[in-house]
């Protein structure tokens, strides 16, 4: 556990379109150290700050032309660099060469080079661009700014950097992903950071908000699917419901892959839908215009799934000059359109062992956001539930069917597009077939798990699991999110073209426990001293019982490869020759994983270090 | 006030002289005519500046997020009103969002409109406004035809250092 004993601590959302803080007064008396928002206050036009729950995560470079003097400034810089929160979101639909977006995306994305100055992506030559982890640290530098105005009231003792902050990552962040995350919040200035996965977090805001008749909501046996769906992304975790002396505990027992889907991508196509029928009655629409229906087709899917009995909702595109009534176009979003596009193209009612489409290998492709080639969210949950058939050192048992498809006894829904009744009910009705067919009963309302406020829903778990950890609520074990692997080259004869086959060494087994550490067998290797030495490096999310130092080999399509790691060991009295070193793996209090190099006979440890990949992009 | 006595005496005396030399004797200006240094110094002139910045403002903002000034400035004669009414809806959630956001408007009544009413004495004719037959004093009894507005809190932005006559700026897009 992190050393701190702060006065507040701190729940951060770093979401990929919107970031929101909570905080607990742990110096309140009991009743009033409740998890409470906190207002970020922000730009929301030029030279106007106001507060708001949410800062959405863009980030503008704005150019000479860009803002009238002084207009960016904030009460604690009076000229920053760049612009965050609504104001660049604004601009950025104005303007979106200058735009960061989705920066959290990119974190997790293998092939490009995070640490490297890439965004805006297909910027021009001569706009400042800047890393992918460079804007989430801009991100958290704002939020600490107003933490330290607002809450800490200006006493650097109550700053945020010395406060106990819990950050979320989603659950498919691989390893790099998650350093990639630490790296940006140490950038921005914060000490005391654990991260915390996003659909544990959503748990703890039920929990939270439901307080100990949670007990009463489930019970021994039981497993919870969190169905996050947000703008950007699409994350899958288990908790299975067990009992340990009498009293209930959660355990995550699974997480899904990192999948790049969300609402942004189903008001897209809402947006490309009433654009082709523009288009189809004669009129012309320019990018600028398609923005305009992206925010409109979200508003009018949104009154449309929030209200069953209405059948339509006009959208209306004003004419761009000042001839705005003369030069205004009109379609309408209808009820069959948001049936047709969301919840028959998004939320297909497909079969338990449906697979997702995968993507095209085209010989050139574009570089950018390795969006998901399939866009259904049900065929990614069949996927994700059918291949949980490895439960691993756990405690907890994974319900199953006879098909071997993992079966939730309950839902918690977490995300923005969650928040529609149709789309919850759809996931429902899909669920329950593949529940039927494998001969378990049905789901219905009362096998959901209602977090109030979707919005802020992980902020504000964050911040009870902080105060959780200090002995005050209900903790969920989850330990190391997957399976993590050294590869190792075989020694065969080379055959041009095809490479050595790769084995692999488990170094971190699925689950394994913040704070622990593993010695990997006894398996050497002869390090020179002086010289890098490489190791490749992959994981898994499916392979759940492999011990530390099980070599595998023919894994399929279960690893999947991460950057290298790298060490280099320091000459000392063993200088030009080569030590013989073992390998020990460590999960640390922050979430993070550590591999270290042990030399025999004492002769010390090095530890390996993630080489985040600098390719040129 | 000077007496009736010397006002006449120095009006006759004005005018003989003004009529035989052109000129009010000097000890007649003197008395009756107001003297420049005698006058209290001239008011700092007010803040005109800032209040009409303030209204031009208020103009930005609707026009920003409610395109009102485009739609009150474009001849409407030529549309279909199924046009207007299109467009109506947009200028009009956008302008009732900025109302909403740098204002809180609330009735400056609270009965409901329908109903009788009375004004009492003393009623202030700017926030009360008395129509049709009202006879004799108040206070009157009758009807509540409009409930009227009343702004109870206005916060606008900070004005901006430069373009505080710009309602909307000119837009060029580069290609």
């Amino acid at each position: 556990m992190v050393d701190v004993n702060s006065r507040f601590v701190v729940g951060i959302d770093l979401g990929t379109t919107n970031c929101a803080l909570a905080v607990v007064d742990t110096s309140a008396s009991q009743s009033e150290s409740r998890v409470r928002l906190q207002d970020i206050p922000q730009l929301v036009a030029p030279g106007e700050l106001a507060p708001r729950t949410l800062l959405p995560s863009f980030l503008y470079i704005p150019g000479e032309v860009d803002f009238p003097a002084g207009s960016t400034a904030l009460p604690w810089n009076p000229q920053p660099a760049y612009v965050v929160g609504e104001v660049a979101r604004r601009r950025g639909v104005e303007n979106p060469m200058r735009l960061v977006a989705s920066a959290k995306s990119w974190l997790s994305h293998g092939s490009a080079n995070r640490t490297g100055p890439i965004l805006p992506w297909n910027a021009p030559e001569d706009v400042t661009r800047i890393s992918p982890v460079d804007a989430s640290a801009e991100y958290l530098r704002h939020i600490a700014a107003a933490f330290d105005r607002d809450v800490a009231g200006g006493d650097p003792a109550l700053a945020l950097a010395q406060q106990d902050v819990l950050l979320t990552v989603p659950a498919s962040f691989d390893e790099e992903a998650r350093e990639l995350t630490l790296r940006a919040a140490h950038a921005a200035g914060l000490a005391h950071v654990t991260l915390l996965e996003e659909p544990q977090a959503a748990f703890y805001a039920w929990i939270d908000a439901l307080g100990d008749r949670w007990r009463r909501r489930v019970a021994v046996g039981d497993l919870i699917l969190v169905c996050d769906v947000g703008g950007g992304t699409t994350d899958f975790s288990l908790i299975a419901v067990s009992e340990q002396q009498g009293d209930l505990t959660l355990e995550r027992v699974a997480v899904g892959e990192h999948i790049l889907l969300g609402g942004d991508n189903m008001d897209l196509a809402l947006a490309r839908l009433l654009q082709a029928r523009l288009e189809a009655a004669g009129h012309r629409i320019d990018s600028a215009q398609l923005h305009s229906l992206w925010h409109q087709a979200r508003l009018a899917k949104e009154a449309l799934l929030g209200d069953a009995s209405e059948r339509e909702r006009p959208v209306t595109l004003l004419g761009r000059g000042s001839r705005l009534v003369g030069a205004a176009v009109t379609t309408s979003l209808t009820r069959d359109d948001v049936d047709q596009v969301l919840t028959e193209g998004f939320f297909p009612a497909v079969a338990s062992d449906a697979v997702p489409m995968r993507p095209r290998r085209a010989g050139l492709q574009e570089m950018g956001l390795p969006y998901a080639a399939d866009a259904a969210v049900t065929r990614h949950l069949a996927r994700f539930l059918s291949r949980q058939t490895d439960s691993g050192a756990m405690q907890a048992t994974i319900r199953r069917g006879p098909s071997g498809l993992a079966c939730p006894t309950h839902v918690l829904f977490n995300g923005g597009v969650m928040k529609a009744p149709a789309l919850r009910g759809r996931v429902i009705d899909v669920l329950s077939g593949w529940l039927q067919q494998d001969s378990f009963a049905p789901l219905d309302e009362r096998h959901v798990l209602d977090a109030p406020d979707l919005d802020h829903a992980v902020a504000r778990g964050a911040a009870y699991y902080a105060q959780a950890r200090r002995g005050r609520g209900v903790r969920i074990r989850s330990g190391a999110p997957r399976t993590y692997y050294i590869g190792i080259e075989s020694a065969m004869p080379a055959v041009p073209g095809i490479p050595a086959p790769l084995k692999a060494l488990c170094v971190v087994p699925f689950g394994m426990e913040e704070g622990t550490s593993a010695s990997i067998g006894d398996l050497q290797f002869a390090l020179i001293v002086g010289e890098p030495a490489e190791f490749r490096f992959l994981s898994s999310t499916v392979r759940k019982s492999d011990a530390p130092g099980a070599l595998i080999e023919d894994w399929g399509e279960d690893l999947a490869e991460l950057g290298p790691l790298e060490v280099t060991l320091d000459g000392g009295n063993a200088a030009g020759g080569a030590v013989p070193v073992t390998l020990e793996s460590r999960v640390t209090e922050v979430g993070t994983l550590e591999l270290w190099c042990v030399g025999g006979e004492d002769r010390g440890r090095w530890k390996l270090e993630l080489n985040i990949r600098e390719r040129e992009a | 006030m000077l007496s009736y006595g010397t006002r006449l005496k120095y009006a006759f005396r004005s005018f003989f002289s003004l009529l035989d030399y052109g000129r009010i004797p000097e000890d007649v200006a003197q008395a009756v005519l107001v003297k420049p240094e005698a006058t209290a110094p001239a008011p700092v002139a007010p803040p005109a500046a800032e209040t009409s910045d303030r209204a031009v403002q208020m103009l930005a903002l609707l026009q920003r997020d409610g395109r009102l000034v485009d739609f009150l400035m474009e001849d409407l004669a030529a549309y279909p009103d199924a046009q207007v009414g299109a467009a109506v809806r947009d200028v009009h959630a956008g302008c009732r969002t900025v109302l909403t956001r740098y204002a809180t408007l609330g009735p400056v009544m609270n009965d409901e409109e329908g109903q009788t009413v009375t004004v009492a004495r003393g009623t202030d004719p700017a926030s009360v406004k008395v129509i049709g037959h009202a006879a004799g004093e108040p206070p009157y009894r009758g009807v509540l035809r409009h409930r009227g507005w009343e702004v109870s809190r206005l916060e606008l932005p900070p004005l901006a250092a430069t373009g505080r006559t710009i309602v909307a700026p000119a837009e060029i897009e580069i290609t």
